[in-house]
């Protein structure tokens, strides 16, 4: 039994020009001690789908699944306040700006004493003994004057170590880290990745990564799910990912990756995601497909079997008969 | 935070200045002599007329004269009342605590009910609560209050005959000013009947003074809420599976709060023009009453002394809300 | 991003709905808003046609016919369907015949304090930064005294009348635009295409007037409609303290003043004229509510 089991979840968001459909039909697992990353382009729904999980998105969005089924539990049919016990305690998230997501009007040490009060009852003391001791193991230093700081006083990368000391404090099953190193500086980047996985390590929590980064996603990734569109389009373990991208968008994604990336970002192929207004009938991609057809125009692919990672395409890259050919 | 006070005070000097100019041109631009006027009916002799030129000083340069009246009014010398012969600086301050306490009153009433409503119309967006509270909010803020306070007048005291009219107290009772505050001096007093009748007085000058305010701050509270409400911190504050209540009333409401009480603040500016209506209507004998009699009677160096005063008032409550501004945005404090 | 990416977002946000239809499907979405629409035009039709659609003359007094309540209570007369004031004018007619007075002081008002105000915000934004202090601690000092006892005061000065009432409420209004504008003018001018705009010669004239303020518009249009229901609430005010105004003048506050000693024997003719005055402010307000939402992007959902 997986300890994340996502099912056919979808997201739709009701904005003015009518619906708009961020996340489609995606599945997903993670299991305890599992490191997923997902990646794929600006707005392809890779945090709406994890803000979905986590019960985040605004009134606006109507999240549906088939199953929605954490560490035993489905959240999709869990009342508000159950889902409170879960969500923050095994189920934590990390966000991509540490800044702005830290409460101006009350000190660190305050916003990480509450959420171990709310949801295992310590008191006062007992509280801020463990956020000092969560304040050193995320490496911040002189961990006592910090807890009384406010977030405005310190840098980015300070402040997404208090993010994360924040979210592993009730010691959770799963941490959702989205995009956590894209605000701050690549020093900084590696420190904040390194904390991760040696947390990972030590606590054999499942760990699931939104990164732009192929870099990040080669070194501390086991499995990797690429996202175009708000669509699962493709998902493998990291090596034969690299090796043999079954579906095009992947494999245009890691063409157009340098030989030695030093700009580490996530490359960019011709063309842009489509949006609300312009979504194509059939398959997603295929305005931007080398290999469209007709037929990929008019009929939106399935994922395909486990063999071929899943890939969302009607002529999937890298298949035996093709190597053969 | 020491250079922001600073630069608070350093906008603050320059209006403070003008705001003496003005009220020293007042009286020079008025239509006709205002030695003329100040003899009424009955004129003068030429004698007497040169004699009061002189007293005024109109025959000095003007610079000198503004610089005569400006060291005047800092050390408290507004000139004299043309009708009632005393100072104008006694005056004000024998009226105001009166201002003060309807002020005080109201504003209470105001915070007191728009606070919560604005918040929990936040809460509930969209929904009958939200569309109620703001439909009510919305006529209040459109409220000509002059009307409202005739319209509670004929329905409070007229029909129910559960408040008196005008006044601040009830002539039966007499007691002297100790505090300047009704309330007050009336408990102090002992008279049995004091307090009630005290309070009886108060209640419709406040609610109609309180209105506006109280629908300000009630719009204000709901959009700085809803705009706290989209933050990331609040996203965070939810991720980490804290109940509602606690992320509105603590998370979301001491962030909204910065703007609201900014605005609670400005509107004690507000709420002294306000009095002017408010007072004038219940004949409530505050500034607000004072000032506009003091008009009608053409008694310009109380529109002169009176002006100045207020508006020196109003900049020091701005200033104080400015640097409470300061002080509770912890933005500001921590530089 | 690379080049082909942006260019293609371009055409991408072009395809959406246009500037004005957007702004035109926002407000209708707000029913208040049109609901407040539809009684501000009603409110206009009665202003420019008070003099034919009222049954009588504003000011003819019915001597015999004074304080006769309206048709529907005992004792009323279908010829003063809104009854009679105490000197026995007929309360519609006058009604009717304010909503000409308030109109036209919000008009004049906001269009005074407007310009003057936009003009100045202009010229504080664009000039150097000791004009641009001079300016703006002029409107501090007229910020500083409360409206209402300014309004007062100048009217005190310049003599009792409706004229003297609207260019006083229009100078206290007055700063309001100009700190607007200058906020507005100094957020745009670090603009890209502001800076295009210079590089390209254009004169400080056409930069001030053609490329910079109809960017800045959109909170003035709203603080517009604002100070248009402000400007009726302070006319009636000073009309009800005797400082705006003059009788026989059927001005809402006016009358609300003359009928204020018959406050508990005739209610009508101290209800009807408030009622006007809130009606019309209202509207106006919700009006302004809904131009704010439709033209501020922040507030808009998704
Ligand atoms: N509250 C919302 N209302 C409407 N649309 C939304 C909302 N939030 C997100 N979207 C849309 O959903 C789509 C997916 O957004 P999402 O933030 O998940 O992308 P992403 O893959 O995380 O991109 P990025 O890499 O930039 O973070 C985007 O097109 C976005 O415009
Ligand atoms: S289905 Fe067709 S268009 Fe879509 S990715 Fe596969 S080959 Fe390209
Ligand atoms: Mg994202």
């Amino acid at each position: 039994m997986s300890l994340l089991r996502l099912r056919n979840l979808s997201v739709e968001f009701a904005t003015t020009g009518g619906r708009f459909r961020a996340v489609d039909q995606v599945d997903l697992d993670v299991d305890k001690g599992d490191v997923l990353a997902i990646v794929g382009e600006s707005g392809s729904g890779k945090s709406v789908s994890m803000l979905a999980l986590m019960g985040l998105l605004p009134w606006t969005a109507k999240v549906t699944a088939d199953e929605m089924v954490f560490d035993g539990h489905d959240l999709s049919k869990m009342s508000a306040r159950a889902r409170r016990k879960i969500v923050g305690k095994d189920l934590a998230m990390i966000f991509q700006e540490p800044m702005s997501s830290l409460n101006p009007c009350f000190t660190v040490g305050f916003q990480i004493r509450e959420a171990l009060r709310i949801h295992l009852g310590m008191d006062r003391r007992a509280a801020q003994a463990r956020a000092l001791e969560l304040f050193e193991l995320v490496g911040i230093p002189d961990p006592e004057q910090r807890l009384k700081a406010f977030p405005h006083q310190m840098s980015g990368g300070m402040n997404q170590r208090v993010m994360i000391a924040m979210a592993i404090s009730c010691s959770p099953k799963l941490l959702i880290a989205d995009e956590p190193t894209t605000a701050l500086d690549v020093t900084i980047q590696a420190q904040i990745l390194d904390l991760l996985v040696r947390l990972r390590d030590e606590t054999g929590m499942g760990l699931v990564l939104i990164t732009h980064d192929m870099g990040v996603v080669a070194e501390t990734a086991q499995r990797v799910s690429v996202h175009y569109a708000g669509q699962k389009v493709e998902e493998q373990p990291v090596r034969p990912l690299f090796r043999s991208p079954h579906h095009p968008y992947t494999s245009a994604l890691l063409a157009a990756l340098p030989e030695r990336a030093t700009d580490k970002r996530l490359p960019t192929i011709p063309g842009v995601v489509p949006g609300q207004f312009d979504r194509p009938q059939g398959c997603l991609f295929s305005p931007r497909c080398p290999y469209a057809d007709d037929h990929c125009r008019k009929v939106p692919p399935a994922p395909r079997g486990p063999d071929l990672g899943l890939a969302r395409c009607h002529y999937p890259l890298n298949t035996d008969e093709r190597l053969a050919s | 935070m020491l250079r922001y006070v600073l630069s608070r005070f350093a906008t603050f000097l320059p209006t403070f200045i003008g705001v003496t100019l003005i009220s020293f041109a007042f009286i020079r631009v008025l239509p006709g002599d205002p030695i003329i006027v100040m003899a009424g009916e009955r004129g003068m002799s030429q004698e007497r007329y040169d004699e009061l030129v002189i007293q005024f000083g109109f025959d000095r340069p003007v610079l000198v004269q503004y610089w005569e009246y400006l060291t005047g009014v800092l050390q408290g010398d507004l000139g004299t009342s043309y009708v009632t012969k005393r100072p104008v600086w006694d005056e004000f301050f024998a009226l105001f605590p009166a201002t003060l306490e309807l002020s005080i009153c109201a504003m209470i009433f105001a915070v007191a009910l728009g606070l919560p409503a604005g918040v929990i119309a936040a809460m509930n967006r969209g929904k009958f609560y939200d569309r109620a509270l703001m439909s009510t909010a919305l006529i209040g803020y459109s409220m000509p209050i002059f009307w409202w306070a005739l319209l509670l007048i004929i329905v409070f005291s007229g029909n129910l005959g559960w408040t008196p009219v005008s006044g601040r107290i009830d002539l039966l009772y007499y007691f002297p000013d100790t505090t300047g505050f009704m309330l007050i001096d009336s408990l102090l007093s002992g008279q049995s009947g004091a307090f009630t009748s005290a309070v009886r007085h108060l209640i419709l000058p406040t609610i109609v003074l309180g209105t506006i305010p109280l629908a300000v701050i009630a719009r204000q509270t709901r959009s700085a809420m809803l705009e706290v409400l989209g933050e990331d911190y609040i996203r965070t504050a939810r991720a980490k599976g804290l109940p509602p209540g606690r992320i509105n009333g603590i998370h979301a409401l001491r962030n909204a709060l910065i703007p609201v009480i900014t605005v609670i603040g400005l509107s004690v500016g507000t709420l002294l023009a306000g009095a002017i209506l408010t007072e004038t209507i219940f004949s409530w004998p505050g500034i607000g009453k004072w000032m506009v009699d003091s008009i009608f009677r053409r008694d310009y160096p109380v529109v002169q002394g009176g002006l100045l005063l207020i508006a020196v008032m109003v900049m020091v409550v701005n200033l104080t809300v400015d640097l409470l501004y300061g002080l509770i945005n912890p933005k500001i404090r921590k530089r | 991003m690379d080049h082909a990416l942006s260019k293609e977002v371009e055409t991408q946000v072009e395809q959406r709905p246009g500037r004005l239809r957007e702004f035109w499907f926002y407000f209708r979405e707000n029913r208040g808003a049109v609901f407040g629409f539809w009684i501000f035009v009603a409110f206009v039709i009665v202003a420019a046609t008070a003099p034919w659609i009222a049954p009588h003359d504003p000011t003819q007094q019915f001597r015999e016919f004074a304080l006769i309540p309206p048709v529907w209570q005992e004792g009323g007369n279908w010829s003063f369907p809104l009854g009679t004031d105490p000197l026995g004018r007929d309360m519609l007619s006058r009604l009717l015949n304010g909503a000409r007075y308030s109109f036209f002081v919000g008009i004049v008002v906001v269009v005074v304090a407007a310009s003057g105000g936009i003009l100045l915000g202009l010229l504080a934004g664009f000039s150097p930064k000791w004009l641009d202090a001079l300016i703006m601690r002029l409107m501090d000092i007229i910020l500083a005294f409360p409206s209402l006892l300014l309004a007062l005061v100048l009217v005190a000065i310049l003599g009792p009348s409706l004229t003297n009432a609207m260019i006083a409420i229009a100078i206290v209004l007055q700063p309001h635009y100009v700190r607007l504008t200058r906020a507005s003018v100094i957020g745009e001018l670090g603009k890209d295409y502001v800076t295009s705009a210079r590089v390209a010669g254009a004169g400080l004239w056409r930069l001030m007037f053609v490329t910079v303020l109809p960017n800045c518009l959109a909170p003035i249009i709203v603080q517009a409609a604002l100070s248009f229901s402000t400007a009726i609430l302070d006319a009636a005010a000073l009309g009800f303290l005797g400082m705006g105004a003059q009788p026989p003048t059927p001005e809402w506050g006016t009358m609300l003043a003359e009928a204020r000693e018959f406050i508990l024997r005739a209610w009508w003719v101290v209800t009807l004229p408030g009622l006007a005055i809130l009606i019309t402010v209202l509207a106006i307000n919700l009006m302004g509510d809904g131009l704010r939402d439709a033209l501020d992007p922040k507030l808009k959902r998704s």
